[in-house]
């Protein structure tokens, strides 16, 4: 039980929904992690996990009454392999400081996601995926090795040793132990610039088409949906491909360092913004200047953060959804469900819930990572504010859809799915209590979102 | 655990068979819910509240029988039903009683018995939820109030009085749990068409139980700390508020 005086904080995650309070504790080695993990205080395990940077959305790094460990002091990066490009990096390192520390001599992250202030146990956990996953799959086949302190001892895992439970820890959201460190291959780049191609597209069926066209010839390929446009310009939307740029593509076009890092975000939002900002006119308005902003055109040299982390330019961009919050709701589906995304943005429309992003991108083949979220497809992110009266009711419906079609919702996105479709969406959850079961028998790691979606079914909670 | 639209996995009530729980309880089971237990005094009526739940979709139903005239236990019914739903995401205290006034004002043992129904156990009860949820780190404890308890008036001071001391009270409660990822959310309805009203005349402004659960809910995803059901009465006892006893008296309320 957590006492007043200790470290007791109140979190959420990056929606800023289901506050619950916890023990934070910052270790700085494995010995203060094993304390946490194998001499838990108080009589019943209190429950513990892992916490980087919050950057999920929902409550996967909160732990209710328990101890959340934030790793971010889990901050040293090894040299980088000059053959390999393999470098050994503490579990709390962000994406943002191995990209400065990796451009530095012409490496960059294998994968990130629209944000680089996430950790690499995070990434791990999360199993998190890119522009490039048709080309290079998720982050963790980009891992030699994982560090993991579990409630049994320290593992050493990679894909070759003790597969099972390294597939079962990437995509594992924490709950197959706590990352400490990992081997992860980075990827050569000549610059830190990116190459890209942008369409307009003026509905959704020439989106998706391009999509899967442009995906063929280009690494990083995203597609952006203008949620409030109805009717015959219904998910119309832009589609940026683009590819690192060579030091021949820079050709002396851009003075200085051709590997200068993305620099920090210098916008934020004060707290306490008052909801309501984010409105059906504010949003369909937003939406009608970002899809203007940007006219179709090929061969436009742009910087690596604003291709790669657009988010990253206001620092918290989340207080604009105000006290309430805001929910991502994040689904992948197979090939032959695509109409799936039109239901999706119809279902919002329906709801009268304005969409302030939705990113539809194409999924290579899935890794064996039993909870890891993509499978090949199509998956569709779509930001709403919490509020709508409908909207309860209209995502429920469409996990009844996404789980017909035999597909699934991102966990690191997840604050609201129940047990029973969680069970359906994820076929290979018993796998995963297995793993857990070996390393974790008294089932000390927990998190709210595991007992939310009740991960781990053998123990009462 | 509460979703992000403050939706619990599991709940109990305290006063299980009241129709605003069971209604509340109906709205949840499609959102989530799959963890009841429902406590009460009456075995036949519980097991009606139950089945009735279990027909509404939540899986696991398990009833608790209480006698919320036994002060002394309250405490050891609460930690019987933390113990039967493991952790709980959402402690309901509907227990209530709704006597006749004129019949209570003049007798000192329905008076006092009007007071602990409505206002003893369930501060005692919530005095111990409180301290379960501190512990969980999370979870909300609804408390229903009445509109009665706002300005107490002639016809119905007894209950009235009663609802006032616990609105009161769960408020405070409320203020001790800040920061510890709990809360409790005061729910004040106004005249509720229920097997508890049943027989009195209608009123202006009257609702329905499920009504009532439909702004509790609402009050659950926005984070409320007091609910006014339906939403208008906020505007009427702010207005009541104003008028001078020697008139708010004699209205014919």
């Amino acid at each position: 039980m957590p006492e007043a005086g200790t470290g007791v904080r109140t979190l959420t995650g990056w929606g800023g929904t289901s506050p619950s309070a916890a023990r934070v504790v910052e270790p700085v080695d494995a010995d203060e992690i094993d304390d946490a993990l194998i001499r838990p205080d108080g009589p019943t395990p209190p429950g513990v996990i892992a916490r980087g940077l919050g950057r999920s959305y929902g409550d996967a790094a909160q732990c209710a009454g328990g101890v959340v460990l934030d790793t971010r002091r889990l901050d040293r990066i090894g040299p980088i392999d000059p053959e390999t490009g393999v470098v050994e990096v503490g579990a709390g390192v962000s994406l943002a400081e191995l990209m400065r520390t990796g451009l530095a001599s012409g490496w960059f992250v294998p994968v990130t996601p629209g944000t680089r202030q996430i950790t690499v146990g995070g990434a791990i956990a999360a199993d998190i995926h890119g522009k490039n996953h048709h080309a290079d799959g998720s982050f963790g086949s980009h891992v030699r090795s994982v560090t993991l302190a579990t409630p049994s001892g320290g593992y050493e895992v990679g894909p070759e040793a003790d597969a099972d439970l390294y597939w079962a820890t990437v995509g594992g959201m924490g709950l197959t132990g706590v990352i400490t460190g990992a081997r992860v291959t980075m990827r050569p780049v000549e610059t830190s610039w990116m190459v890209v191609d942008t369409e307009q597209h003026d509905n959704l069926d020439g989106l998706m088409g391009a999509l899967e066209r442009v995906d063929k010839d280009h690494r990083y390929t995203v597609a952006w949906l203008d949620c409030s446009a109805r009717g015959r310009r219904f998910g119309r939307g832009l589609l940026d491909a683009g590819d690192h740029a060579t030091s021949a593509d820079l050709g002396g076009r851009r003075p200085g360092d051709p590997l200068a890092p993305p620099g920090e975000s210098r916008l934020g939002l004060p707290p306490h913004l008052p909801g309501g900002l984010v409105n059906p006119l504010t949003v369909a308005a937003f939406n009608e200047f970002w899809f203007r902003k940007s006219p179709s055109r090929s061969g436009r040299l742009r910087r690596l953060g604003g291709f790669f982390h657009p988010l990253d330019a206001v620092a918290n961009w989340n207080r604009l959804f105000g006290r309430r919050g805001f929910v991502q709701y994040q689904f992948a589906v197979g090939n032959e469900h695509g109409e799936l995304v039109a239901r999706a943005l119809e279902a919002l429309q329906v709801a009268s819930t304005p969409c302030t992003m939705a990113v539809l991108k194409r999924f290579g083949p899935g890794d064996p990572g039993p909870l890891s979220f993509p499978i090949e497809g199509w998956t569709l992110a779509l930001d709403v504010p919490v509020g709508p009266p409908a909207l309860p009711a209209a995502l429920r419906h469409l996990d009844e859809l996404v789980a017909e079609a035999g597909g699934r919702v991102y966990l690191a996105k997840d604050s609201r799915l129940d047990r029973s479709t969680f069970a359906t969406m994820y076929p290979r959850l018993a796998d995963f209590e297995a793993v857990c079961r070996r390393v974790d028998p008294g089932g000390i790691l927990q998190s709210d979102l595991s007992r939310r979606l009740g991960i781990r079914s053998d123990l009462a909670r | 655990m509460n979703d992000a639209f403050g939706r619990p996995g599991s709940v109990i009530v305290f006063g299980g068979t009241s129709d605003i729980a069971r209604a509340l309880l109906r709205e949840l089971a499609g959102a989530g819910c799959d963890r009841v237990v429902l406590a009460g005094r009456d075995e036949a009526r519980l097991a009606e509240a139950k089945k009735e739940a279990e027909a509404s979709g939540t899986a696991t139903v398990t009833t608790l029988i209480f006698d919320a005239e036994d002060v002394a236990q309250a405490e050891a019914v609460v930690d019987r039903g933390f113990e039967m739903v493991g952790r709980a995401d959402l402690v309901v205290i509907a227990v209530g009683l709704l006597a006749d006034q004129a019949e209570d004002e003049a007798d000192p043992a329905r008076v006092a018995r009007c007071m602990t129904v409505n206002l003893t156990w369930p501060a005692a009860a919530l005095a111990r939820v409180g301290h379960h949820l501190r512990a969980q780190g999370s979870g909300r404890a609804v408390v229903l109030s009445s509109v009665a308890g706002v300005r107490v008036r002639r016809a119905n001071f007894v209950y009235g009085s009663a609802k006032a001391g616990i609105d009161a009270y769960a408020r405070g409660v409320h203020q001790t749990l800040a920061g510890t990822g709990a809360g409790v959310m005061v729910v004040r309805p106004g005249f509720v068409r229920t097997k508890m009203t049943e027989g009195r005349p209608d009123r202006p402004l009257s609702a329905t139980a499920e009504q009532v659960a439909r702004d509790i809910v609402k009050g659950l995803q926005n984070g409320a700390e007091v609910v006014w059901s339906p939403p208008v009465m906020r505007a009427v006892f702010f207005a009541f508020g104003l008028l001078p006893e020697r008139l708010w008296r004699r209205l014919p309320l």
